[in-house]
């Protein structure tokens, strides 16, 4: 057996159907036999759709996304994924082809030292010099890809392993037993966090990404039903307990929901689930809640007291933490009394709504609601990256497990169309909404391609406003409206463009199209592309300006028409 | 406060490069890192003196143990330790000043390893205190050349 085909027996073992990938020189040895085997290949137009497809893939699936990429350049284009899904704790296997052993450092035709330029945006990467490592390696990183905080993996490998052959030894991983953190402790630190959730007067949950990443989703919605605690969560968390009444009060943080931040500026104890406390959500950490009894519960230790000091750290995936700690209060019977909090927090939710005020031309907020409203089977959405990821983070109400992909840690630019793409194939038959911006559409357009080729039922609404409307909003709010290059004089008509992928082209300029062409959109089977001409001088709001605290929004309140600082 | 970690990594190639650059991305300061291998040649010990607050250090602790390489990883500052660096330095010395420096490297206890016409090479081993006075000591003659490596700790006793 040589080592390409003992790569595809590999990946077929694990139950691989799908990876994403782009050939080249040194990895046609791998392609030849992969193109043999019962593993579908997906040909992305770019290495960066391949790895943001594999990462969308693996949000909405739970699994883990293989990608594959030649040596040199093929490498290099799927660094920015890498990173992307690094900051968000994505699983991913790449495998990249590397030049042969012996011409490695001879700076030879398509060389580059992957290993190294990935080293800080990965779990833990791998070069197979090695023939007879080969399998420790791929079961070692098939292993590090998913246990504990999950994260990307890269193996390289050089053209001579692909060709070698050997009678590969049965791999063996040492690693599960290894480094398990450490489960003494966690029940007298469960006794002191329930005594201490017993006596809050005003607790809140704060849900990040890690619910979603543990299963956790269940688990919450279990323990939010008989706590009563309420629930809010960051960008990563969304998604993880319904965004509706009796769920979560929406997201916290820079552009979060007025009455989510309110609570959380107000909140007496914070039961930090699986949320690793970004500068996006803290502002400056040296004054974040500093009369708040914080309780940190994260699976990977380094999380602990990295941003915000714990009070009471806990290392422990989410979905068995919040088993334990319900089934403890339910023992010993014992909930909160926070009858006046709750109170509290809705008349903040009824007095400091969202709001935008509508004009003559098209809102993007006015968009995502009327999409959300017509939407049926709680389908798949992803956001590119900018005013419309905050605009959908703020008005989607997403419901369903794994319903809600976005670049959160990293903000990628470019990544919604092959994240949509990569969703569209790990639930095959489920529709899946893009929204996303002028701007982020046009860095990685070309996997319309791929959406025309297979007929994927993906609705990319873009919002375009025909600038790069997050800076232009910054240029505006803290650069005295010096719009110093993030206005597009020109633009490619995107209805002729989506058309000439093959891709089925709409276009909405006005208030009064919406409800029809959405509606075309949903009817429509196969991918569309709507255009939705919007007000480019609408701004994200509210907003935390940088460095503030959570209840220092700026925003429109009571139905004024100007923004004002809240407190 | 500086500290000094043990840490217990795999020997591998590569190794190296992902705790060293563990430290530039995490913008932490090295102070002196030995790598050398242990009794069991699977696996290697690198010491690393950091300088750093309790907060800073228990970071560098916890990622460093996020390294899938990184077998253990021990802080060892408060241990009872014994702790070694060696100095080579090449010191002027000519004739009328070599007695007076071999008496002093007597009293330190160190050691020539080298004599040429104009100068002596001197091979020193101790802890910091110690290098630093041996140095001190030789400054007035005039240091040409001089090379350290970083420190290697063990704690004492049975642990």
């Amino acid at each position: 057996m040589n080592g390409a085909e003992y790569i595809v027996k590999f990946l077929e073992k694990k139950g691989v159907d799908l990876v994403f990938g782009y050939p080249g020189g040194v990895v046609l040895f791998l392609y030849d036999v992969l193109g043999r085997s019962s593993i579908k290949h997906i040909l992305t137009r770019h290495e960066q759709g391949a790895i943001h497809g594999a990462d969308g893939y693996a949000r909405v699936t739970g699994r883990t996304g293989v990608c594959l990429a030649t040596s040199g350049p093929g490498a290099t284009n799927l660094v920015t994924g890498i990173a992307n899904a690094h900051l968000d704790s994505v699983p991913i296997l790449v495998i990249t082809g590397q030049v042969g052993v012996d011409s490695i450092g001879r700076d030879s035709f398509q060389e580059a030292d992957i290993v190294g330029i990935t080293m800080p945006i990965t779990k833990h990467n791998y070069l197979v010099k090695e023939l007879d490592r080969l399998p420790g390696v791929l079961e070692e990183a098939w292993n590090v890809a998913r246990e504990g905080r999950p994260g990307p993996v890269l193996i390289d490998i050089p053209k001579n392993i692909f060709t070698g052959t050997a009678d590969f030894p049965e791999a063996v991983c040492n690693l599960p037993n290894r480094k398990i953190p450490l489960k003494n402790g966690l029940t007298r630190q469960l006794e002191r966090i329930a005594k201490v959730l017993k006596e809050a007067q005003r607790p809140l949950i704060f849900a990040g990404g890690g619910v979603i990443s543990s299963g956790a989703e269940e688990a919450l919605a279990e323990f939010r039903g008989y706590s009563e605690i309420p629930v809010v969560t960051s960008l990563m968390g969304k998604g993880a307990i319904p965004e509706e009444p009796g769920g979560s009060l929406g997201m916290v943080g820079m552009h979060g929901r007025p009455a989510a931040n309110l609570a959380l500026s107000q909140c007496d104890v914070l039961l930090a689930l699986g949320a690793r406390f970004s500068d996006r959500v803290t502002g400056n950490p040296q004054n974040f809640l500093p009369e708040t009894c914080i309780i940190h519960v994260d699976i990977d230790p380094a999380e602990l007291s990295k941003n915000v000091h714990a009070d009471f750290p806990v290392v422990s995936d989410v979905q068995t933490f919040l088993k334990l700690l319900l089934q403890r209060l339910k023992e010993e019977n014992s909930k909160p009394t926070i009858q006046p909090w709750l109170t509290q927090i809705n008349s903040w939710e009824k007095e400091f709504t969202l709001s935008y005020q509508q004009g003559s031309l098209l809102k993007p907020q006015e968009i995502i609601k009327e999409v959300a409203r017509q939407a049926v089977n709680e389908p798949i959405v992803v956001t590119d990256v900018g005013q419309h990821q905050m605009f959908t983070a703020q008005y989607y109400p997403v419901k369903g497990k794994r319903n809600f992909v976005t670049s959160g840690g990293l903000g990628t630019m470019g990544f919604g169309l092959p994240a949509a793409m990569g969703a569209a194939f790990g639930r095959p038959g489920e529709t899946v909404v893009l929204f996303t911006g002028d701007g982020g559409f046009q860095m990685t357009v070309q996997e319309l391609a791929v959406m025309a080729q297979y007929q994927l039922p993906v609705k990319v609404f873009i919002l375009n406003n025909s600038c790069l409307g997050m800076v232009r909003q910054w240029q505006e709010l803290f650069f005295k409206g010096h719009y110093a290059h993030s206005l597009f004089t020109s633009g490619p008509n995107f209805v002729k463009l989506a058309e000439a992928y093959g891709v089925k082209g709409l276009q909405i300029a006005k208030s009064e199209d919406l409800k029809v062409v959405v509606q075309e959109a949903f009817s429509y089977p196969g991918p569309v592309v709507v255009e939705c001409i919007v007000d480019q001088k609408e701004n994200v709001l509210p907003i935390i300006p940088p460095g503030g605290k959570p209840n220092e929004m700026l925003g429109r309140w009571h139905g004024e028409a100007h923004v004002s600082r809240l407190s | 406060m500086r500290h000094t970690l043990a840490v217990l990594v795999e020997n591998r190639p590569g190794v190296l490069s992902h705790v060293a650059g563990l430290f530039a991305r995490r913008g932490y300061n090295i102070e002196s890192l030995v790598v050398g291998e242990t009794e069991d040649k699977t696996v290697s010990r690198i010491t690393l003196v950091v300088e750093g607050d309790e907060r800073v250090i228990e970071q560098v602790s916890k990622q460093l143990n996020k390294q899938i390489e990184v077998i253990k990883v021990n802080d060892i500052t408060n241990e009872e330790t014994v702790d070694r660096q060696m100095l080579l330095l090449k010191v002027t010395a000519d004739q009328a000043a070599r007695q007076e420096i071999l008496q002093l490297m007597e009293i330190f206890r160190c050691r020539v390893v080298d004599i040429g016409r104009r100068s002596l090479i001197i091979e020193a081993t101790g802890d910091e205190g110690k290098l630093e006075a041996v140095t001190q000591s030789l400054r007035p003659f005039g240091i040409k050349e001089l090379v350290r490596t970083g420190k290697v700790a063990m704690v004492r006793g049975p642990k």
